[in-house]
């Protein structure tokens, strides 16, 4: 199955993030979350990205979500650094974090494909009258 | 110019130094217009890229700037982190198995790093960005070196490029990173960002004054 990654500048807000996708699938898709310095500060580490996603990774593929800031380009250099054989199958997410992460956790437990998932939620603007 | 790796680390130090200097001063640019963190993540950044540096005893300089560019990616924290921790990976990689550099190194190391910055930060001159700092710097330099200027003098004039780039980005309004979110609200504000680039090239152009009187 599809695994996810939650990477945002705020502890907080990657695990938050990551406790509200698992709620919509009861835990059935294996989600991480990564935010935040290791002294605390807000922030991202490329490093500490590139770790989570090859823990996270199956040959099913991880999808990442990311938020403000540094947190783009500390997935992309976490991305890039990955073996080539792992890279393909890592796909960066451009859509908003929390819904995002919330409709993929769902789409994954129905089975669609990783690039699939990925190119709706890219053409997804959130409808913020169908809570 | 002809720096060896141990004069390498030696300016990395200093900058090191000067974003400790500067960490408030930085910072307080940050809070006008972005999060605040500029010169904390920074301090943060170099003061973990010289315990680093230390401890490597290489001649290589590009793997010495590859050392550093890969320290701040995982230890400064914000945009400035993968930004800077690029730059200095290029820089690394155009000086790579060289034990001396000189300024014509210095032109193409700084042609990588500008270009790894745009290619990361999907930034352009005018954005109000450290490119706005760097970019000038970078077109000193080539200038000086087509003059044949010296390289004290080519580093000068570079700083002092870098320096009126960082007065300019007062004037206009940030279109990269957080500061953007604040719309024309941003003008007015010097950018933390090309600051701090500013304060690295002139900390290179004192250091190898310092160092030339060394020796």
């Amino acid at each position: 199955m599809i695994s996810m990654l939650i990477v945002s500048h705020s502890k907080k807000i990657a695990e938050g993030t990551k406790e509200m996708a698992r709620q919509m699938v009861s835990g059935k898709v294996k989600i991480e979350a990564i935010g935040g310095m290791e002294d605390g500060r807000m922030g991202t580490d490329a490093s500490q990205i590139a770790l989570a996603i090859q823990k996270l990774f199956s040959d099913d593929g991880v999808l990442v979500f990311y938020d403000l800031g540094s947190s783009m380009m500390s997935s992309e250099m976490a991305i890039e650094s990955l073996p080539e054989i792992m890279r393909e199958k890592v796909l960066l997410v451009h859509a908003p974090l929390v819904e995002g992460a919330v409709i993929a956790a769902v789409e994954i437990s129905i089975g669609k494909g990783l690039h699939k998932i990925k190119s709706e939620l890219e053409k997804m603007k959130p409808d913020k009258s169908s809570w | 110019m002809g720096l060896k790796a141990g004069d390498v680390k030696y300016i990395i130090d200093r900058i090191d130094a000067v974003m400790e200097e500067n960490r408030e001063y930085l910072t307080e640019l940050d809070s006008a217009i972005g999060d605040a963190d500029h010169g904390i993540n920074m301090s943060k950044g170099f003061r973990a890229v010289s315990r680093k540096i230390k401890d490597i005893a290489v001649e290589d300089i590009g793997v010495i700037l590859k050392t550093v560019g890969i320290t701040l990616v995982s230890t400064v924290g914000g945009a400035s982190g993968p930004l800077y921790g690029t730059a200095f990976i290029r820089a690394g990689a155009e000086v790579s198995g060289k034990s001396e550099i000189d300024i014509n190194d210095f032109a193409a190391m700084l042609t990588g790093a500008e270009a790894g910055i745009k290619m990361r930060g999907r930034a352009d001159l005018g954005d109000k960005t450290m490119i706005d700092a760097i970019e000038p710097a970078l077109d000193a330099i080539k200038g000086g070196i087509d003059k044949g200027l010296s390289c004290d003098e080519i580093l000068r004039l570079a700083a002092k490029s870098a320096q009126d780039g960082v007065e300019g980005t007062k004037n206009i309004q940030a279109r990269k990173g957080r500061a953007s979110y604040l719309g024309e609200r941003s003008i007015g504000h010097q950018d933390p960002g090309a600051t701090s680039s500013y304060l690295i090239f002139k900390t290179i152009y004192e250091s190898v004054i310092e160092l030339e009187n060394r020796y």
